[in-house]
């Protein structure tokens, strides 16, 4: 009997390798392979006068070093702006070593190749750059001032601009709709920088074959097909001349869905032109000054709205920190800017944003891209509508929903991918329902007031959002069952811990009725699967988990015809359980797939003795019709791709209840719940596991992490002893209760779960502290010492 | 001219190892690039993530900041060391994957380094123990609530495993 498999809490297939120290991470691979070192910028603005290797060359191990005026043509070009954008009329992205001016401490200057790291350290250590300082541009309100600017011919540092405006069903503007309203509110809202902070690195190991003129590249990357496009183009390969594949990757989070990154083309390059495997895995330092942060934005709000809290108008205006370079696009800061209307009905909207340059380490997605922002944005923007009217947050929330009758929802905005911000599906006021009763939000106010008779501070808050989840253009998936019954998935987007062995797997064997451990998946292997967009947005399993699902369909129905031959049978009467093809009612009449798959290959070579089954002279066969038949492939296999004409909208919301000391401030989280929504739930404790993590990135973004920057732009705090990411002692526990409301828009009826954790969390932490403190809390994270400042700048 | 290499030996996973290794060669490289033990992970070269835990003679040990020549002559534990004497998972590997308390598994080997010792000395530990005793290593997918469960569930199976014996 086969169990089923789809929607159960299933044991992941790739722990085994991972528990027992066989899992293959970057730094794992290439044991006798060359070492990159990079010497990195340690100013923030500087013209490079002069750069003096001669140091470098007593090194014992030294092979090369190479400077931006060694690289080809193609090599030493600036890497690619990956998504263009009308309203990025002043993309800039960098050189991969640079190019006579650093912009941030951390850009790479000089690389450095010798036997082993700590030779290419030493080599890098004796080279000196000769710096003329620039004067750095630092935060976010002294770039806007437009005085000392982060690329000469970028005027007022402005990357891009956008304005998106949705009018009231009367036709009204935001502006015009918030002025005539009973109320208005105006404020501005800051969150700082934070970083995805993956546990392993970047990292790139490049083998070249001489022999066939062939790359093989191990990247650390979220998307392997896209990497490969790139070196290929970068190095003027031919594309099938280059494979690259994510091995096991040590967490992602966003940071490393950025490429090419300098090392992607240089140590592949370097490889190539030394005839000699060359590996670079990135240290933590680097990690924090030479990949990627996010997060960091200035919000203005005026919003006008009625007497039962319903927004009439909201306009918003974002300045939006993007750091030295725009290789993401604008990605970030149109997602806040789209997603912010989270679960509501909003009567006009107009949101301007501002991308602005610093310099300071670039700023792609992480974990949530631009949405933590949005929704701290509107819900603070709720909860200053519940204060100002004296109302309960959770009542002016529900006066604003979008009701369940009301999808699909078009917010009257264009989204991330282009297309219109249309929501599937949804039931918000059963989702808020269900987190009042989780989290016992109306008993609260006794809990509450008992609690500070003992001298004790409690307060509640809680937050809503919605998040655009599997983005297109495409993922494919690629089935194929074997002579030996044995079943191979392949996708070519990438994993980084989601557990996608085990989700995909989960798809074929339930779509094909066979035993899960039969079952092998791989995933970020172009040599598996060559078209492919990558892992981020939430998308892995709504994307790929529906093309297996398309591809293992065309599977079942090639073996059904194959079989129903074999049988004689009606393909219709047929059915397939634990990996054989039976006639229902008929016990007797049964193939195997193992056997179908046999026949599915006219074979006139037999290398076993099933194989002899599938030879020219085995059996009757029609001498009327070819052994391949016109529209058909030999072998039992299948490949589809699932392309979505738009997003599906996930939503969720949560809520905590916390403890502010009265004396030393701290923060301490005493509950935390959540109502998750992702449609169809495909393994539900890697759901719960997705969403533990979401929620502890957002504790650290809300109360530990932020990215401290002086003045001459030097990161502070770019180590794990200053840079506050939590451990056990500062995550909650976390109380999840699920609704499935399933996507109409795909046949698995799934959403996508990747990033809802973090989402909401610093909205809800501010709720709760200011609910303790009945202090407004403004900007994120907030620290013990920021709370009693707060308490002493609030006293009468 | 090339450093000075040093002569090591060193008992791991219970296999007797020699290897020459420059002064400055950290523990954790030694392992992972000279013995070819790629478990051991390095998630921060300075002692604060703990993915890079082994056990050094029963205690844990940050790898990376231990330099190999001052381990000579010692026992070492890795994570390709925790299996039991017959080839089956160790109660704490098996929680792990039971509890769903690894996600992208980088620092798995250093949480599970830790555990063993933990539980080698407190084999019924409270929440707050668990939560004290694997509070030095840095884990950035679970949130840790499953390892917390996992902690707990690999002393139920050590105890369940003492009670048949």
């Amino acid at each position: 009997m086969t169990t089923k498999l789809f929607g159960e809490p299933v044991q992941r297939r790739e722990d085994l390798r991972l528990i027992t120290g066989e899992g293959r991470y970057l730094d794992d691979l290439g044991k006798d392979a060359l070492a990159a070192a990079f010497v990195r910028s340690p100013h923030a603005h500087a013209r490079i006068r002069g750069i003096d290797v001669s140091g470098a060359l007593e090194v014992d191990g030294l092979v090369a070093v190479y400077t931006w005026e060694d690289l080809p043509e193609g090599v030493r070009d600036p890497l690619p702006l990956l998504i263009p954008h009308p309203a990025l009329t002043h993309g800039r992205t960098a050189y991969p070593l640079a190019r006579d001016v650093v912009r941030h401490v951390g850009e790479p200057v000089v690389m450095v190749v010798a036997r082993d790291r700590y030779l290419a350290e030493d080599a890098a250590a004796l080279i000196e750059v000769d710096y003329e300082f620039l004067k750095p541009v630092v935060g976010i309100e002294e770039a806007v001032q437009g005085v000392h600017l982060v690329h000469e011919d970028v005027p007022g540092n402005v990357g891009a601009h956008l304005v998106q405006e949705v009018p009231s069903p009367g036709g009204a503007g935001a502006r015009e709709a918030v002025d005539a309203a009973p109320h208005v509110l105006a404020f501005r809202l800051d969150i700082e920088r934070s970083a995805s902070t993956p546990l392993e690195g970047r990292g790139v190991y490049a083998r070249w074959d001489a022999d066939d003129r062939s790359l093989r590249v191990y990247s650390s990357t979220q998307t392997s097909t896209s990497v490969r496009m790139a070196v290929a183009a970068k190095l003027g390969l031919p594309l099938p001349s280059v494979e690259v594949i994510a091995p096991d990757v040590g967490g992602g989070f966003g940071v490393k869905i950025v490429h090419p990154w300098p090392e992607e083309v240089l140590v592949p390059w370097a490889a190539m032109l030394l005839g000699r495997e060359v590996k670079w895995a990135e240290d933590r330092r680097e990690h924090f000054i030479s990949s990627a942060h996010e997060r960091a934005q200035v919000q203005h709000v005026r919003v006008g709205f009625d007497d039962e809290g319903r927004v009439l108008g909201l306009d918003v205006t974002i300045l939006h920190d993007h750091g030295a370079y725009t290789p993401y696009g604008i990605i970030v800061p149109i997602i806040t800017a789209t997603q912010l209307l989270g679960p509501y009905r909003i009567g006009a909207y107009r949101v301007e944003f501002s991308s602005i340059y610093t310099n300071t380490v670039q700023v792609t997605p992480y974990r949530g891209a631009g949405r933590p922002q949005g929704v701290f944005c509107m819900e603070r923007t709720m909860d200053r509508i519940a204060a100002h009217l004296g109302l309960d947050r959770t009542a002016v929330r529900a006066a604003n929903f979008i009701q369940p009758g009301e999808f699909p929802y078009d917010q009257g905005l264009i989204f991330q991918d282009g297309r219109p911000l249309i929501y599937d599906s949804g039931d918000y006021p059963k989702s808020l329902s269900m987190l009042k009763e989780l989290i016992g939000w109306d008993a609260f106010p006794q809990a509450k007031e008992r609690a500070a008779a003992e001298g004790r501070r409690l307060g509640i808050g809680l937050a809503c959002y919605v998040e655009g989840t599997g983005v297109g253009p495409y993922e494919g998936g690629h089935v194929q069952v074997t002579s030996d019954g044995r079943v191979h998935v392949s996708t070519g987007l990438t994993s980084q811990g989601q557990g996608h062995e085990t989700v995909f797997a989960q798809i074929a064997a339930t779509e094909l009725g066979v035993p899960l451990d039969r079952v092998s998946v791989v995933t970020g292997d172009t040599r598996r699967f060559g078209y492919a967009v990558g892992t981020f947005a939430s998308r892995a399993a709504v994307m790929s988990g529906n093309a297996i699902a398309l591809a293992a369909r065309k599977v079942r129905d090639k073996a059904l015809r194959i079989a129903a031959e074999a049988l004689e049978a009606d393909p219709r009467d047929l059915e397939i359980e634990d990996g054989v093809v039976r006639v229902a009612g008929d016990p007797e009449a049964s193939i195997s797939l193992a056997t179908v798959a046999v026949l599915s290959n006219p074979l006139r070579y037999a290398f076993d003795e099933e194989a002899k089954r599938a030879t020219q002279f085995a059996g009757p066969a029609s001498m009327d019709r070819p052994p391949v038949e016109a529209g058909e492939e030999p072998g039992l296999e299948g490949r589809d791709y699932y392309s979505p004409v738009r997003s599906t909208f996930a939503s969720g919301m949560h809520a905590a209840i916390v403890e502010t000391d009265p004396d030393t401030a701290e923060i301490r989280i005493l509950r935390y719940a959540v109502v998750h929504d992702c449609g169809r739930l495909i393994n539900p404790m890697i759901v719960e596991g997705q969403i533990h993590g979401g929620v502890a990135q957002g504790v650290g973004g809300a109360l530990y992490e932020r990215m401290v920057y002086d003045g001459h732009g030097q990161l502070l705090n770019a180590s794990f002893m200053d840079f506050l990411m939590p451990y056990a002692t500062e995550i909650p526990f976390v109380e999840t209760a699920h609704l499935e409301t399933p996507s109409p828009l795909n046949p698995l009826g799934v959403k996508g779960a990747g990033e809802a954790g973090v989402i909401p969390v610093s909205a809800v932490i501010a709720a709760a502290v200011e609910d303790a403190e009945g202090i407004t809390v403004d900007r994120m994270p907030i620290s013990p010492s920021e709370l009693y400042e707060l308490r002493r700048a609030t006293a009468p | 001219m090339g450093e000075k290499l040093h002569e090591i030996r060193l008992t791991v996973n219970g296999v007797p190892r020699e290897t020459r290794v420059p002064g400055r060669r950290l523990l954790s490289d030694c392992l992972r690039h000279d013995l070819g033990l790629t478990g051991t992970h390095v998630g921060c070269e300075h002692g604060v993530c703990g993915c890079c835990t082994v056990l050094l003679d029963g205690e844990p040990v940050r790898s990376c900041l231990t330099f190999a020549v001052t381990v000579d002559g010692r026992e070492i534990t890795t994570v390709e060391g925790l299996r039991e004497p017959d080839g089956s998972l160790s109660p704490v590997q098996r929680a792990f994957s039971e509890s769903h308390a690894l996600q992208c598994g980088f620092c798995t080997p250093g949480f599970l380094c830790t555990v063993t010792a933990l539980l080698r000395d407190n084999p019924a530990p409270s929440d707050d123990e668990v939560v004290e005793g694997i509070s030095g290593n840095l884990c950035r997918c679970t949130g840790y609530q499953n390892i917390v469960k996992a902690v707990h569930r690999a002393s139920e199976l050590m105890g369940e495993a003492e009670g048949r014996s």
